[in-house]
């Protein structure tokens, strides 16, 4: 199986909890918690500013996500542990999504820098544009890289690579 | 504060040492940790990646920040440290032989705490004694404590947590993981250990392992190769691999030694790594003034060590009558509660067995 | 080598710079640091060779117990290099032979 593996597919993220609905997906910019093992967790559940991420009691419970309620505001992004989260906005204009991904690596990737957009395994999947590079105190050294992508790939790509 | 006398001797100034230090001193007991290293911490401080569970156990917060944190309220509460010391033994009427700064000293302690953790086992193959094939830990400690690449292209062996952890940290600090082998079908790591690494690009090579480390003075190479269901290498499968160091990531086992020569019992648990010091629910071996936590009593995690240290600590505490029976059971039902979240799912399953087993068999041995 | 920058850890606050002897070479070496790590970033990867079948070795589990790092420090043989500090001006030698110098 995909998870056994390391890589995720798509239709495995689409069915775990942390998928806030393809409603939301095509509405907003929502957090996706793609987040598959019953692993004692929950700091997503704690940092959430507007309790949109439910975990509860066991804290081996699967994080999931009310779409409505999400603000796309990536804090979940940086506290997550496991680097499993990312805020995607599938309609970010006509032609693109946005996708803010966990960035922990030197360089950092420049605003406006043209990248390479990489899924889940690591393979290229299509050329992506930095549009912001955030960082933040509270974010602790974890930096936030929003990529804008053609939107047929806003859900595969996952990790970028500056050539 | 008197070297040579203490209520509570803690051997081990990692997480499960520190907790239980700073429980007993905020109860009231003098307490003196004893570490051979010259910085307290133990593994923490090479933890740069932020830790699971809940708010209660420090979730996402770096392990070195919790270090810090520990060592802060270590010095707050002026608990005796004495570093690049070394805890030799234990004998007679509770003395623990020290040698230090080339001086032999007795250390009396009413009670002790053996924290002494876990070393990383070995994996045999030919060429493993090459310079260039360390332990995952060691280069963890090497990248992440001491600023040092030892290498630049890597073959990692092993996908547990540490393979995994260890594979993305060596690509934070420059080098690149040419591939990470695991000989069973299926990666025994956390998943998203493992997303990390594959989204850059690290191929995890399932039912593979090394059969060989190659160079003249040090690793020039690697050949890996795959295995069948019985981990027998099939003919044919060799590929080999350029890179300049290999990392050793197939488990720890529990540092017993001194807990052996305190004669307290020990029992072999596969489960936890292997030999270890059965203990009961207060943390306290067979020897009555002896108590353990920590990876020594089975391999986890830091935030079952210092759950476990603290426990110590407050039976300690509890032992020498700084704390009443009430207040005590009600500190280590929190504890306890605490430290259960942390051994539950898929992957603590294994673990809490494991422990539970442990005080199960220390009732059953005491008793006859 | 040494890693200039990086993500997550400043090296500020490290001790000074000072130099050591590695079997006759001087390399630059922060005070404080284990050996081992000192040699490790200057290259050098061999530390000793085995007295029967002078196999190469280095470090290994870099925590003081598998004794693979041993050297010679200061004229003191099978010194633990992987968590004894660095002083300005030690002199560190492999201890190959060792046996037929004691």
């Amino acid at each position: 199986m995909a998870r056994a593996e390391g890589v995720l597919t798509i239709e495995e993220i689409r069915n775990c909890p942390g998928w806030p609905g393809e409603e939301s997906i095509e509405k907003k910019r929502v957090a996706v918690l793609e987040c598959v093992e019953d692993i004692p967790c929950n700091p997503c559940e704690e940092i959430c500013p507007v309790g949109a991420i439910e975990v509860g009691s066991p804290i081996t419970n699967l994080p999931t996500v009310d779409g409505e309620k999400c603000t796309g505001c990536n804090q979940c992004i940086a506290i997550c542990p496991g680097l499993a989260i990312f805020v995607v906005e599938k309609n970010h204009s006509e032609q693109l999504s946005s996708i803010s991904i966990p960035y922990e690596l030197l360089p950092l990737p420049e605003r406006g820098e043209r990248v390479e957009g990489l899924d889940r395994s690591g393979e290229w999947v299509c050329d992506a544009q930095v549009e912001r590079v955030l960082a933040s105190k509270k974010f602790d050294r974890t930096h936030i890289v929003m990529v804008t992508v053609e939107k047929k790939f806003c859900h595969d790509v996952r990790s970028i690579k500056i050539p | 504060m008197n070297k040579y006398d203490t209520e509570l001797a803690v051997v081990g100034a990692g997480p499960a040492g520190l907790c239980t230090a700073i429980e007993a001193a905020r109860l009231g007991v003098e307490t003196t940790i004893i570490d051979e290293h010259v910085r307290p911490g133990g593994q923490l401080f090479k933890q740069i990646h932020k830790f699971f569970g809940s708010y209660r156990h420090h979730a996402g917060i770096r392990g070195y920040t919790i270090g810090q944190q520990l060592l802060d309220e270590i010095e707050k509460l002026g608990v005796q440290v004495l570093l690049s010391s070394v805890a030799f033994g234990f004998f007679e009427d509770g003395i623990i032989g020290m040698y230090s700064s080339g001086k032999v000293f007795p250390l009396r302690a009413r009670k002790s705490v053996i924290a002494t953790g876990a070393i990383e086992k070995p994996l045999i193959f030919k060429g493993w004694t090459l310079p260039g094939v360390m332990g995952a830990g060691a280069v963890q400690t090497m990248i992440n404590v001491h600023g040092v690449l030892p290498g630049t292209r890597v073959l990692m062996v092993g996908s547990g947590n540490v393979g995994l952890i260890v594979s993305y940290q060596l690509i934070q600090a420059g080098a690149e993981v040419v591939a990470l082998v695991e000989a069973l079908p299926e990666v025994s790591g956390w998943h998203v250990h493992a997303g990390k690494i594959c989204r850059l690009g690290v191929p995890i090579l399932l039912s593979h392992t090394i059969e060989q480390a190659t160079g003249r003075e040090s690793v020039e190479g690697a050949v890996i190769a795959e295995v069948d269901g019985d981990f027998i290498v099939k003919k044919g499968t060799q590929r080999k691999l350029d890179v300049d160091l290999i990392c050793v990531a197939v488990g720890l086992r529990p540092l017993v030694e001194l807990a052996r020569l305190a004669s307290c019992h020990l029992e072999y648990v596969p489960g936890l790594g292997g030999f270890l010091p059965l203990h009961d629910e207060h943390m306290r071996t067979s020897k009555e003034d002896i108590y353990v936590a920590g990876d020594i009593t089975g391999i986890e995690e830091a935030s079952t060590a210092m759950e476990e240290g603290k426990l110590a600590g407050i039976s300690a505490a509890h032992a020498l009558g700084k704390l009443n029976d009430e207040t005590y059971t009600m500190m280590s039902r929190v504890i306890n509660t605490n430290m259960h979240e942390l051994r539950l799912g898929t992957f603590g399953e294994e673990r809490r067995k494991c422990k539970e087993d442990i005080v199960r068999k220390f009732a059953g041995r005491m008793i006859s | 080598m040494r890693i200039e920058k990086h993500p997550i850890l400043d090296y500020e606050g490290k001790g000074s710079m000072v130099f050591i002897l590695v079997n006759g070479r001087e390399i630059e070496a922060i005070e404080g640091e284990p050996i081992a790590a000192a040699i490790l970033a200057s290259g050098i990867k061999v530390f000793r060779h085995t007295p029967k079948l002078n196999s190469p070795r280095g470090v290994y589990c870099a925590i003081g117990r598998c004794t693979d790092c041993v050297m010679k420090v200061n004229g003191i043989p099978s010194i633990r290099t992987c968590i004894t500090p660095v002083e300005p001006g030690m002199i560190i030698e492999s201890q190959d032979n060792v046996h037929e110098q004691v």
